[in-house]
């Protein structure tokens, strides 16, 4: 008896490695991406490329910075049983916000800054309210938002404005050691995310109300402002990927988000990271590959000189594949 | 009927709120018109109501309209002759593709979001690649007849509507209506009652799928070839459902509800363009105005949880 | 009795003009284990829902410890004492024992969750409850439905709960996780605390209860001390008449042909099943709790199929092969598995006969049948009581007219009236020749009815006793090691 207990009162030393190894599903598209990369590692060698070189990695990393913090976002309202349409046109307008804030000026990059957040946070905001308030379902209610902000878009915008100051744009392009800046940003994203999941109260609870609303009322969550909460978070992850494209391009563009593709895209790397898509279960962590995988595959493409429009195809074919294959181990 | 009550409210609302600001609305030829340039919504919202009903998405129907015009337009390349085969063929395709959709979701049980996600981009990439950027080719008079003529005063687009609305309303009515709703219920119950859950799922993406073709031929006749004939129709599709009072996640609902939000979403476009709404700030006054209605529609009823999603 | 801890008087309650309850008064002492019984719809749930702050009441007051309270929501009746562990679970199977058990009051340091102290005394309270197979990290979706239950009774420990309210606790359970869970009431009362006890099994209750309140159409019948109480006055107060016998009487003709038999059948969870179910015969199966009862059901209907073996007329592979074998199921979980809650009652009572394109009876005969006569067919299924509820389930089957049909746990959580009428049907219908095999997990029920019991036991068969065992040879040959 004595016995069991101290194994049931284990010291938190290796709670973190067990919690993570615990989290079946994001294991499950890590094992994937192993297989991926030794695929990757073939064609290319075949091809006479190294596959992990060094120019590679930090290809793969560039590209998934932008995606990878708007899934991480993406991850807690899906967590919290919601869902984000809007992000693909917030990130436009952001990106704009912040080009035009700036004016090409090294003063005005905190200003733009701010301003990016502010304007982030309020789209969540109504976002979140516009779900918990109204009871619009996640679906119809972002896309609604989407649509608002698509129009402001159409009317004020008919291509690039604004630009970006040289200083800013070392956000997108500068490396510390081999790691790209925004390789660095999307991790700290990450982390923090994962972090408020599993550390705080806040997290706890968005996987209270994700899993079963009622359940959470009545052990005195506050459900809405919880869903309110995840919706700004991932608003402001929006954001955050907006002032990242704003410093690569060098301006706002107010088709980015949409040419991109990040709403659709970042709610299936959530996917196949394991999260269910009715909340309530998975994590940051499944986010990560998942975002990782399909950067991976996009470089695999690349080095094949795959057409681009191929690639849509394959990637199509990849998610649903990914997916069936979670099916299954999950019915096994 | 009951159940179409509150949206028939709305629409016959809206309706009157044009006649008043464009009084010649409410006659016949305007009114047809109207019912013709609605056409291809109400048929998809129809289709996607069946998908919905039985607790799916079906994501992929505006990729496939767009598919289907380029596909007509690159196969009949203006000539008439092969007008009824490529007909035809796109229906085939549309019901194929609703089936791949189908197996996908049910055998393989991947969520219907991200099969049918899946779809749009294989569908769009593949547009694309095969026609290398820019749609080639153009649809002869004879097909578009279908979009732009008229049987006598009546479009034809009115009367293929007409029988579109009568197929489906008869089709909720027969026993497969009850076994589709009661699959997007509660499945295990369903299973366990000897309903062929993954086939009636299957025939709702595949009726998706037909409405998908359906809307194509009219809407190539509309508006020629184009890239973006099909682009955010999915979208326009699934907000009328839920505009009609359909719940996502499946099992309640109507489907003259569905088409009902179809014609409501359309009276909503001709009214911001009655006011000079138009252009570019058009999207966000609906995007405003989708949620307002959702809103209110849901404010009457009690609403259950959202479980089912998984 | 001393050491009043609840004091409810003249509780009132209306639904939409319709009064639920009508000046009730309950009390409570510390230490106690009150039972609070009536048939459905008498407003028990209401009642206990209004003790936990889920629904305000019209009229009357609730004391606790002497001080009048008023609660607006759930959360003010957890802190003033008052725990309530629902029909329905309310734990999140995702998450870990001592996250559950801390949901929404999660202990922090330094504005971070404090998870080594929230495990560690959710330790302890579980210790405290004597529960060794699992510890605070397990995930709850892990846990068999007994052991969640006492995830909640932690739940409600470190809440310091005053008052426990139980709502048909037992009613998922087998008789002998039962066993289990009543130790662990009669060991929280020992601590002091009040527990308001709501259950249908009256056996259950007369073991366990210090006193019982009979509710009865909103009103209070009575208030007695458990040792003055029999089942047969529990009953008579309960529906207001005598109920002559409990369960109908049993046929008296040898029953009819086999229609339906299996030799040596097994899959991943049986293993050598010899059965016969014969026209106008009631077979009770019996079996602990995963000694695959509700297996053997699936597998004779064709949802779980077996995988080896003789099954005559014929091996269903398929639930629809099973139904065109004629063999019908009355599954175990009503909600998850059973009912369109969002439809109405035609298009329940009505869909095997729609999905397999039989021919259809006419709804209202169907409903007279099962005696549901008053219901109106469009009304939706979700707003029914339990009891009606189930009487759905089964005229979808009645409706089907199998030759065999197999009813799993046909009578949890349904009212004492309900009960007696679902007997009778049960009887009615192999009077009419179905073979009908029945599972339950209440002995005295199982008893009762069968004209033969089965045990399972591991996935096999245990052995058979003849009609008017007793429980403790059909305990005997379940739990035997």
């Amino acid at each position: 008896m004595t016995q069991q207990l101290d194994l049931r009162r284990l010291p938190a030393v290796g709670s973190f490695l067990r919690r993570l190894s615990a989290d079946r599903p994001a294991r499950a598209v890590y094992v994937a991406l192993a297989l991926l990369i030794v695929v990757g590692w073939l064609l290319f060698a075949l091809d006479g490329g190294r596959f992990l070189s060094q120019e590679n990695i930090v290809g793969i990393q560039q590209r998934s910075a932008a995606l990878g913090i708007v899934a991480v976002g993406q991850t807690l309202v899906i967590l919290a049983g919601s869902l984000d349409l809007s992000v693909a046109y917030l990130i436009s307008l952001t990106t704009l916000v912040a080009a035009e804030t700036m004016g090409g000026a090294d003063a005005g990059v905190p200003v733009a800054v701010a301003a990016v957040l502010a304007v982030s946070a309020t789209a969540g905001l109504v976002n979140g309210l516009i779900v918990t308030r109204l009871r619009v379902h996640a679906f119809i209610a972002t896309l609604g938002v989407a649509l608002v902000i698509r129009g402001v878009l159409d009317d004020r915008y008919d291509g690039p404005a604004g630009s970006v100051p040289e200083s800013f744009q070392h956000l997108g392009y500068d490396r510390v050691g081999p790691l790209p800046v925004s390789a660095l940003l999307w991790a700290a994203v990450a982390a923090s995310a994962w972090f408020l999941l599993s550390r705080t109260r806040l997290g706890c609870r968005i996987y209270a109300v994700g899993g079963d609303a009622e359940v959470a009322r009545l052990s005195g969550v506050r459900g809405e402002r919880v869903v309110v909460a995840a919706h700004v978070l991932c608003s402001l992850c929006a954001g955050i990927a907006g002032l990242l494209l704003a410093s690569r391009l060098g301006a706002g563009a107010p088709t980015v988000g949409t040419d991109g593709g990040y709403d659709l895209e970042s709610i299936a790397a959530v996917v196949i990271g394991g999260t269910a898509l009715a909340g309530g279960r998975g994590g940051v962590a499944g986010t990560v590959g998942g975002v990782l995988l399909l950067a991976v595959l996009d470089s695999i493409f690349n080095q094949l000189e795959v057409d681009s429009f191929a690639k849509d195809v394959v990637r199509g074919v990849v998610l649903v594949a990914a997916l069936a294959i979670h099916a299954r181990r999950r019915t096994a | 009927m009951r159940r179409a009550l509150p949206i028939l409210v709305v629409l016959a609302g809206l309706l009157a709120v044009i006649a008043v600001a464009q009084p010649n609305f409410l006659a016949p030829a305007a009114l047809l018109a109207f019912v013709k340039r609605a056409a291809p919504l109400v048929i998809l919202a129809a289709g996607q109501y069946f998908v919905i009903v039985s607790g799916e998405y079906d994501l992929s129907v505006g990729s496939l309209v767009t598919a289907e015009v380029v596909v007509a337009a690159r196969l009949l390349d203006g000539s008439a002759e092969a007008t009824w085969p490529v007909l035809a063929l796109l229906v085939v395709l549309g019901l194929l593709v609703g089936l791949v959709n189908g197996v996908v979701t049910t055998l393989l049980r991947v969520p219907s979001f991200i099969s049918t996600l899946g779809m749009l981009l294989i569908l769009s990439g593949a547009i694309f690649l095969w026609t290398g950027g820019a749609p080639r080719g153009a649809l002869p008079p004879q097909f578009r007849e279908l979009g732009r003529g008229s049987l006598g005063p009546v479009p034809w687009s009115v009367l293929v509507l007409v029988a579109v609305a009568a197929g489906a309303i008869c089709a909720m009515r027969a026993g497969f209506g009850h076994t589709l709703i009661a699959a997007g219920d509660n499945d295990r119950a369903a299973a366990l009652s000897g309903v062929h859950v993954a086939r009636v799922r299957t025939v709702a993406f595949m009726v998706s799928g037909l409405s998908a073709a359906v809307a194509a031929i009219l809407l190539g006749g509309f508006a020629g070839v184009s890239a973006q004939v099909g682009q955010g129709l999915e979208f326009q599709a699934i907000t009328a459902v839920v505009l009609g009072g359909v719940a996502l996640g499946g099992g309640r609902g109507s489907v003259v509800a569905a088409m009902a939000g179809a014609f409501t979403l359309e009276a909503l476009f001709t009214l911001l363009n009655l006011y000079g709404v138009s252009g570019a700030l058009e999207p966000a006054v609906q995007g405003v105005i989708i949620i307002a209605a959702v809103a209110l529609g849901g404010m009457s009823l009690p609403r259950g949880r959202a479980a089912a999603a998984s | 009795m001393h050491d009043c801890v609840l004091k409810m008087t003249g509780i009132t309650k209306s639904f939409q003009g319709v009064r639920v309850l009508d000046g009730v008064d309950l009390e409570a002492s510390a230490g106690e284990v009150h039972a609070v019984v009536g048939e459905n719809g008498a407003g028990k749930s209401t009642l206990m829902k209004i003790l936990a702050g889920a629904h305000a009441p019209d009229g009357g007051s609730v004391e606790i410890d002497g001080r009048t309270v008023v609660f607006g929501h759930p959360v003010q009746a957890q802190r003033a004492g008052v725990a309530i562990m629902h029909q329905e679970l309310s734990l999140l199977p995702e998450r870990t024992v001592a996250e559950n058990v801390f949901l929404g009051r999660e202990p922090v340091r330094r504005g971070l969750v404090d998870r080594a102290a929230m495990e560690s005394a959710t330790a302890e309270l579980l210790d405290s409850v004597g529960e060794e197979s699992f510890g605070p990290r397990d995930l709850v979706r892990r846990l068999p439905v007994a052991r969640r239950q006492v995830v909640e009774i932690a739940k409600a420990l470190s809440l310091n709960a005053r008052i426990v309210v139980m709502d048909e606790p037992t009613a998922a359970l087998a008789e002998h996780e039962a066993e289990l869970l009543h130790t662990l009431v009669r060991r929280l009362a020992s601590r002091g605390i009040a527990i308001l006890y709501v259950s249908h099994r009256l056996r259950e209750i007369l073991d366990l209860a210090d006193r019982i309140t009979v509710l009865k159409d909103g009103s209070r019948v009575t208030t007695a001390d458990a040792s003055t109480m029999d089942a047969p006055t529990l009953v008579r107060l309960m529906i207001g008449r005598e109920l002559d016998s409990y369960y109908p009487p049993r046929a008296a003709e040898p029953p009819g042909p086999v229609k339906l038999s299996v030799r040596g059948g097994g899959n991943a969870r049986l293993r050598g099943i010899d059965l016969d179910l014969r026209a106008g015969e009631i077979v009770g199966l019996a079996g602990l709790q995963g000694s695959g009862r509700t297996e053997l059901a699936k597998a004779l209907f064709g949802a779980a199929p077996f995988t080896s073996g003789e099954m005559t007329p014929c091996r269903p592979c398929s639930v629809r092969e099973g139904i065109a074998a004629g063999i019908g199921l009355v599954t175990e979980d009503r909600k998850a598995e059973g009912l369109l809650l969002n439809q109405p009652v035609r298009d329940n009572a009505l869909l095997v006969t729609r999905a397999t394109r039989m021919r259809r009876p006419g709804i209202e005969r169907l409903l007279e049948r099962v005696g549901l006569g008053p219901l109106r067919p469009t009304q939706e299924v979700r707003l029914l009581s339990g009891g009606n509820q189930q009487k759905v389930v089964l005229a979808r089957w009645v409706a089907a007219a199998p030759r065999v049909l197999l009813l799993d746990e046909p009578t949890r959580g349904v009212d004492v009236g309900a009960k007696a009428a679902i007997h009778e049907l049960t009887r009615e219908l192999a009077r009419d020749g179905t073979a009908v095999l029945m599972i339950s997990s209440e002995l005295p029920e199982l008893i009762g009815m069968s004209d033969r019991i089965v045990v399972l036991r591991d996935g096999r068969i245990a052995g058979a006793l003849p009609a008017g065992s007793t429980e403790e040879s059909v305990m005997r040959l379940a739990a035997a090691s």
